[in-house]
């Protein structure tokens, strides 16, 4: 059997399992095996690329080879951190939470080999379906709320972008070409699709695939379901689901791209990322809930991948960069925080001061967290960051680069008074936490070092391998189809 | 073929008119069902010879929009017993003629794509367009969850219209996971609302505020 | 010469039938026996034979309102064919004037209404006029959406021009027809806008307003209102009804079949349906006017 395959059926197969097995301990210890399953064999498809892909409908295209193994690196450290999770949330069973988890995995995992943009959408669907479970799993009336908002909005994003999908198939009818959603046809035949439906089709696409990234104005979902999951979630979302999210984009982009409309969407992407980096910056500024907090900086980082996406040339790297760093950071910040939230049992600034000492681990990786996501060095978002900005300046959008530095300024002030105000402080007595005397276990503490040891190295030392996928995947935007 | 399919196009937007107006719940879950069973109709005429798969097509949306999710609709209703009053954000009148509005937007939009010879006098475009339109306004302005529900799915409805273009087109597949994805999509929100109604006692998605910026900066 | 005398004949006699069938389906539903079709002439006559009672307070307006009410109607009615029978009057444009002598009807109704010094009656002629307000609107647009259809302006051009089955404009006439029952209903006072029934003063609207006239006055404002009913039904099965080269009886026998038909459904619609809580009822109307709005914009695309 392919290795393809494996990495697909595997969690589903181990998804179904941990529904059928009764025991609430042992099922946990499902998840770093489908983790390091999955890891091993993206990793080995990252580093040998399979030249030829699997069937017409399954095979990764060179941003799907930059995409899976960071979703699958980001899965496996979470899987890891879940174990520890679930044991101090055992008293609930877990059934339901491990079996969207393997299933969540799958989905992602469908999303980066799907070669037909409509696979690629029931994929995406599937997981806005699977993660709805893991942000209910506190059930509590906040968690049903934003159960209910992250399901309804996404799944109307989600509507939308299957007419977007719609509108495209029917661009490449009335052509002499088959009409056809497999991407290779579509690339193959961009030039002679229909201009306006193409146009139409990118817009809807754009705010479909845009409302599952969250980037404003359809973001509204993102705090309240950020908020309210578990940290685990948390970073699981704004991660992975994101990064899938973004190769969406990326490939409409590419689509368009090869149809001769590259100013037209990226003019779109650029106003997009624009938009939403002021909108994180305007909702982050006092900003007392910090992991709402870390919502809008998510916000802020989708904004960054769109916008460096629709300037191009040396940001498309910055930008696919970005998108493994900022997964990474962003586990980081959520895993820490979840962390944080359980000893304190609050995630307020009322309820939160001295994390540092409270919890010396968690506190100082949230806090070095935060300085690496705003883009300090020597961390590897600082590097993304600037690429992106170079960029800017290097094509002449003299207006958007700045805009871009002003908003970076205002929230690296905005996170920084809320973080500041979380880690320093003396540390106050938790009020009314479920474990008062919770310190990090083995579980919870670990995945978190490896993060931050991963963001430092993606700061020093970009590798090889890496280097040359990020550039595969960058030029084949550049391509001309002809 | 062509003058009954746009007339069941017409009945479409009749309904979405008349969902618009409607401020009873039931009614509004009746009218939708019926949409659903007009669209579950149109893969038989849009070719006259009919073919296995717009015959599968049209019997498996039958199902499901015709009978599968209004029943499970009617069931949350039921056992919830909610007020059946809608209280809309955008009165019963404004949205009623914001509907007239996006209909009228949705002929001219279509009128400034090209379409495809054959398909010029075909209402399958702008009844689509509509069609999401209208469910964008019931999504936007309705405060029940049930009537949200109806909204997505009335955008649904407008979005198969428009898959309806490519029936030849499109691999079957794609289509059948459309329906599922709706399927359990009202399934899944199906047992959201029973966890809203137990624990807020309503179903009124005004409850759910408690989720919004605060953002006084705590005195030190 | 001889299609005239039949339209007239037609225009003047058969009216109060319709109300009849109306209220036999009613009695049908409700499981009673029911009156005579034929009801409504034996009421008329019966009303024609007594003396009018008239106030002392009204002058010269109320006495006229029920005369130019019936006579306006009259006027409106010759410009409508009946299926295959031309009308007697047609010119280019009659459908402002024959929108314009329902509005006179209407004006004299209300003013007699008004003229008795009734807070009653000027309650339901408040009420009368509010809805006419929105009423009109729809039918012009249903008018305007059919003239464009059929591309003349006369009624008799219009009516006679479209029919069901002509391609693929089926869709918006649908559409305009629907609005135009809508209008046919409000018109005409039945459920779901008015009750011709009821005598509770808080929810009256036409009823109301003629509270006040007896004997044979009273009888032209009944037989107005039949007539109403039949020229506005007319005009929708004119619409309704395919387009055909028959026998001149049978296409007679379709036009009374398809009037009789709608007034059995008009009938049904009276049985099964609550009427709408007055502040509704401009929702409904506005519905009408954007199903013959939509109409409109289709055939115009």
């Amino acid at each position: 059997m392919a290795p393809e395959i494996i990495l697909l059926v595997f969690p589903l197969m181990l998804a179904v399992l941990s529904w059928v097995i009764p025991s609430n301990r042992f099922r946990s210890y499902l998840l770093p095996l489908g983790g390091v399953v999955h890891l091993s064999l993206s990793l080995h498809g990252f580093i040998y690329p399979a030249a030829t892909p699997l069937t017409p409908y399954l095979g990764l295209d060179a941003p799907a080879r930059l995409v899976l193994p960071g979703v699958s690196l980001l899965f496996f450290l979470c899987s890891i951190y879940a174990v520890g999770y679930l044991k101090e949330h055992s008293q609930r069973s877990n059934r339901g939470f491990c079996s969207s988890m393997l299933a969540f995995l799958s989905m992602m995992s469908l999303v980066a080999y799907a070669r037909h943009l409509g696979l690629m959408w029931v994929a995406i669907e599937a997981t806005t379906l699977t993660t709805a479970p893991l942000i209910y799993f506190n059930y509590n009336p906040k968690s049903i709320e934003a159960t209910w908002k992250y399901l309804l909005i996404c799944s109307v994003g989600i509507a939308l972008a299957l007419l977007g999908t719609f509108f495209l198939a029917y661009a490449t009818m009335g052509q002499e070409t088959e009409t056809s959603l497999f991407m290779s046809d579509l690339l193959k035949n961009a030039p002679h699709l229909s201009k306006p439906w193409l146009h139409a089709a990118f817009i809807l696409l754009l705010v479909g695939y845009g409302t599952k990234m969250g980037l404003a104005p359809m973001h509204t979902w993102k705090p309240d379901a950020y908020g309210e999951a578990s940290g685990l979630v948390g970073a699981l979302l704004a991660g992975g689901l994101t990064q899938c999210a973004f190769l969406a984009i990326f490939r409409i982009y590419w689509i368009c791209k090869a149809a001769g409309e590259g100013l037209y969407a990226g003019r779109f992407l650029i106003l997009m990322g624009l938009v939403s980096m002021a909108m994180a910056a305007v909702f982050i500024i006092h900003q007392r809930d910090f992991k709402r907090m870390l919502a809008y900086s998510s916000v802020e980082h989708m904004g960054i991948l769109s916008l460096g996406l629709g300037l191009g040339g040396i940001s498309t790297y910055g930008s696919l960069l970005h998108l493994m760093n900022n997964g990474l950071t962003k586990g980081l910040l959520f895993l820490a925080a979840g962390n944080i939230t359980h000893a304190y049992g609050g995630k307020t600034l009322e309820n939160v001061r001295g994390a540092i000492r409270r919890l010396p681990l968690s506190g100082t990786l949230f806090l070095l967290g935060f300085i690496a996501i705003t883009g300090s060095p020597p961390f590897g978002p600082f590097i993304s960051e600037f690429l992106i900005l170079n960029g800017a300046f290097h094509r002449g959008y003299l207006w958007v680069g700045g805009l871009y530095l002003l908003f970076l300024l205002v929230v690296f002030m905005g996170m920084g008074s809320t973080v500041l105000g979380v880690v320093q402080g003396k540390s106050m007595k938790s009020t009314g936490g479920n474990s008062p005397s919770y310190r990090e276990s083995l579980w919870t503490g670990i995945p978190l070092v490896f993060l931050i040891l991963l963001i430092l190295l993606l700061g020093l030392y970009i590798p090889n391998t890496l280097n040359t996928r990020i550039m595969e995947a960058a030029h084949c935007l550049e391509q001309t189809y002809d | 073929m062509q003058t009954y399919l746009n007339t069941f196009l017409a009945l479409v937007l009749l309904l979405n008119l008349l969902a618009l107006g409607t401020s009873r719940l039931p009614t509004v879950i009746r009218l939708v069902t019926l949409q659903g069973g007009l669209i579950g109709l149109l893969p038989l005429l849009i070719h006259s010879p009919w073919r296995p798969e717009s015959v599968v097509l049209a019997i498996a949306t039958l199902l499901t929009k015709g009978i599968l999710i209004p029943s499970i609709l009617i069931k949350a209703l039921r056992e919830v017993q909610i007020r059946r009053e809608i209280e809309p954000l955008i009165g019963i009148l404004p949205s009623m003629l914001l509907g007239a509005l996006g209909t009228g937007l949705a002929l001219l939009f279509a009128s400034l794509l090209p379409l495809i010879p054959g398909q010029a006098n075909s209402l399958l475009v702008p009844a689509s367009l509509a069609t999401v339109l209208t469910g964008c306004i019931f999504l936007t302005s309705r405060m029940k969850a049930v009537s949200q529900v109806v909204g997505y799915l009335i955008l649904e409805n407008g979005i198969f219209i428009f898959g309806l273009l490519m029936l030849e087109a499109m691999p079957f597949m794609v289509e059948m996971g459309l329906l599922l994805d709706l399927v359990v999509c009202i399934f899944v929100s199906g047992i959201i609302l029973n966890h809203i109604k137990d624990t807020f006692d309503s179903l009124d998605t005004r409850l759910l505020t408690a989720l919004k910026e605060d953002t006084s900066w705590p005195q030190k | 010469m001889v299609q005239i005398l039949i339209h007239i004949l037609l225009l003047v006699i058969i009216p109060p039938l319709f109300l009849g069938i109306i209220n036999k389906t009613k009695a049908c539903f409700a499981g009673r026996k029911g009156m005579p079709v034929l009801q409504p002439y034996y009421d008329l006559a019966k009303l024609f034979r007594k003396k009018s009672v008239i106030s002392r307070t009204t002058g010269w307006v109320f006495q006229a309102g029920p005369v130019v009410t019936v006579s306006c109607l009259l006027f409106a009615g010759l410009m409508i064919p009946f299926y295959r029978i031309n009308p007697s009057l047609s010119f280019y444009g009659d459908l402002i004037l024959f929108a314009y002598l329902l509005g006179l009807a209407r004006f004299f109704t209300t003013a007699a209404a008004l003229e008795t010094g009734s807070s009653f009656e000027g309650m339901g002629s408040a009420r009368e006029v509010t809805f006419a307000c929105l009423a009109e609107p729809g039918m012009f647009l249903g008018f305007l959406a059919l003239a464009r259809l059929t591309g003349t302006l006369s009624l008799s051009g219009i009516l006679t021009g479209v029919s069901l089955g002509a391609g693929t404009l089926l869709a918006p006439v649908l559409l305009v027809a629907a609005g135009l029952f809508i209008i046919l209903l409000a018109e005409n006072c039945r459920i779901p806008v008015d009750d011709p029934n009821t005598h509770l003063e808080l929810t009256m609207i036409h009823e109301v307003m003629v509270l006040d006239h007896s004997g044979p006055m009273l009888g032209l404002i009944q037989y107005g209102a039949a007539l109403k009913y039949f020229i506005l039904g007319s005009v929708l099965v004119d619409i309704l009804l395919p387009d055909s080269n028959q026998f001149f009886l049978i296409e007679l026998g379709l036009f009374l079949g398809a009037m009789g038909l709608l007034s059995i459904m008009t009938g049904i619609v009276e049985s099964v349906m609550a009427r709408l809580p007055m502040r509704r009822v401009p929702n409904l109307l506005v519905a009408a006017c954007l199903l013959c709005g939509v109409g409109f914009l289709l055939i115009g695309r």
